[in-house]
């Protein structure tokens, strides 16, 4: 059964806080315990960002590595509706694109989960997106 | 015994506590307040102040700041930066003399202004001479906005803040510095550092961007751990006790609420970050990537190992101009069935713009409670006790928004039930300011610094 995989949410493995730059979003995605980040780095790509956005973005994704800070930051591009003044939305600046981002669900094997102390998601329909 | 001074941080922008200036000059010893009153928006918005009244244009807020912190920095020789000068640096350095003579204490306080980030007088004669002024982000030249530009100001790094201090200023007053420079300016005048000690300034910028934003570094809009974080209502804002090497302490005063940690402190670490191997500003280039954190008693971070590499040969320009109009209206709908009835009105809402013969540039809804920040990823509200039906127009005619802004009320008799929460009546119709961010050459900016007293 070590091939099993689960679900787990990124909100029980990492905080965040995002930003706005124009018409791009920045979100930081710092990991809860430093034997977490690596789980981050392989599963978190900017691929990854990209489809869990989905229609919220209309440009691409970037990611930059902060192995210093046990972080992630990622640049969400087109997310904001032209952002600053122009944009109309209630998070014109992308304040809270930062829990969209904790609604992320990683699969990993029940091993890993096991040897990291993940908290694991039983009931899960799986991933978002 | 290693020198230390404190930076302390006492508003993060233009409408942050009216508190805290006096709390971090009388809470317990700092040598420095720094104050950023200013985002990319403000400029703009100052600039129309001073368009209708050639006196205005700066930060008014920074007069009573000093005002409540005037007993306590002339008691103690504690010194001021802020960026309240906005577009008009000198009228808010003499209004600020005026208070401080009303005060009682004409003569004892010099005040420094720095100008010269101000390009709006030299924009034709700066296209001209060859400076486009490239949007960074789309490529287009200025001239395709020209003749609607409000305001267009460089963002100046520390040097000539340094310059004031050095001629004994004891209040600096920018227009357009960055908010790092800020928090640079005194390290580089108590210690020293050169033009090109890149891991010193560097230093300073990560300082400066862990106090920019005030007490989101020390507990306030921290997600970790959120429910622990003690006395909101009496958050302490953060302090930077730096070393003449560059390496510093990230604290609160005692008694204080909020929280100092690792996690606050990264929080804002991670905030408004770009590439973080090249943190760019005017003084230097800062690699976030080097910056270690680790905790260091109660309250306190100890910030170290940055390292930078030389500034580039360019300036950040903010450039704001006029760019239509935009209402935003809402109504809120109950349950049963309340995202329902609020998408029943959006449908509504938009047939009848569409039978009025209306067109804009941006028609966006929203579903306050639903969806409206997470989208798809929230699920599908279909039980909400209540939706907010939220709808923006934006547009150049101003009269099609004015328009729109008279469809919302009659839904409230013409459209689904159970709708409530209009009292506010028609939403405003506001004139947008548009930002163009571009670069120049820094050679064609030349600073200026007077001190007055």
């Amino acid at each position: 059964m070590s091939n099993a995989t689960v679900q787990v949410r990124l909100l029980d493995i990492a905080h965040t806080r995002s930003g706005d730059k124009g018409d791009t979003a920045n979100c930081g995605v710092i990991a809860l315990r430093p034997e977490w980040y690596p789980l981050l780095v392989r599963e978190l790509t900017a691929e990854r960002v990209r489809a869990h956005f989905g229609t919220l973005i209309s440009g691409g994704v970037q990611r930059f590595e902060l192995p210093n800070l046990d972080a992630l930051n990622f640049l969400l591009h087109g997310a904001l509706d032209g952002g600053g003044t122009l944009s109309m939305k209630t998070d014109a600046q992308g304040k809270v694109v930062s829990t969209a981002m904790l609604r992320l669900m990683l699969t990993v094997t029940r091993e890993e989960a096991a040897t990291l102390g993940l908290s694991v998601q039983h009931d899960m329909p799986g991933t978002m997106s | 015994m290693t020198r230390t001074i404190r930076v302390a941080s006492g508003q993060g922008f233009w409408g942050d506590s009216l508190d805290a200036p006096r709390q971090q000059v009388d809470g317990g010893p700092i040598d420095y307040l720094m104050l950023d009153y200013l985002a990319e928006v403000t400029m703009s918005i100052l600039q129309k102040q001073k368009e209708r009244d050639p006196t205005m244009g700066y930060a008014r807020d920074f007069i009573g700041a000093i005002e409540s912190v005037l007993p306590g920095i002339v008691e103690r020789g504690v010194r001021v930066i802020a960026n309240a000068g906005g577009v008009n640096p000198v009228a808010c350095a003499e209004a600020l003399l005026r208070a401080i003579a009303k005060a009682g204490h004409a003569g004892a306080v010099t005040v420094g202004v720095v100008t010269g980030d101000d390009l709006l007088p030299r924009l034709d004669e700066l296209l001209a001479a060859g400076h486009e002024l490239t949007n960074m982000d789309t490529g287009a030249p200025l001239s395709t906005v020209r003749s609607r530009v409000l305001s267009a100001n460089a963002y100046i790094g520390s040097t000539p803040i340094v310059e004031a201090l050095q001629r004994g200023a004891q209040i600096v007053v920018t227009g357009r510095s960055t908010d790092t420079a800020l928090t640079m300016a005194p390290l580089r005048f108590e210690f020293g550092w050169a033009a090109d000690a890149w891991d010193q300034l560097a230093a300073g910028i990560v300082a400066g961007h862990i106090l920019e934003c005030g007490a989101q570094s020390s507990g306030g809009n921290c997600l970790h751990d959120w429910r622990t974080i003690p006395d909101l209502a009496n958050i302490g804002y953060p302090i930077a006790e730096v070393e003449a090497d560059g390496s510093f302490v990230v604290t609160k005063h005692p008694g204080t609420g909020g929280r100092v940690s690792v996690p606050s402190v990264t929080e804002q670490l991670v905030y408004e970050m770009g590439d973080p191997h090249a943190y760019i500003t005017p003084d230097v280039v800062a690699d976030f990537t080097s910056i270690h954190v680790a905790p260091d008693g109660e309250n306190r971070v100890r910030v170290h190992g940055i390292t930078g590499g030389p500034a580039t040969p360019y300036l950040k320009v903010s450039i704001a101009y006029r760019a239509g109009y935009k209402a935003v209206g809402s109504l809120v709908y109950s349950w049963p069935d309340a995202l329902e009835k609020a998408q029943l009105a959006d449908r509504i809402m938009r047939e009848r713009l569409d039978r009025l013969g209306l067109t804009f540039d941006q028609v966006l809804s929203e579903f306050v409670g639903a969806n409206a920040t997470h989208g798809h990823l929230a699920g599908d509200g279909h039980d909400a006790p209540e939706v907010q039906y939220r709808i923006g127009v934006r547009g150049d005619d101003r009269a099609s928004v004015e328009r729109f802004t008279r469809e919302i009320a009659p839904l409230v008799l013409n459209g689904p039930p159970s709708v409530t929460g209009f009292a506010g009546g028609r939403p405003k119709v506001e004139e947008v300011i548009a930002y163009w961010p571009a670069l120049i050459d820094k050679r064609v900016v030349t600073t200026t610094v007077e001190v007055m007293s």
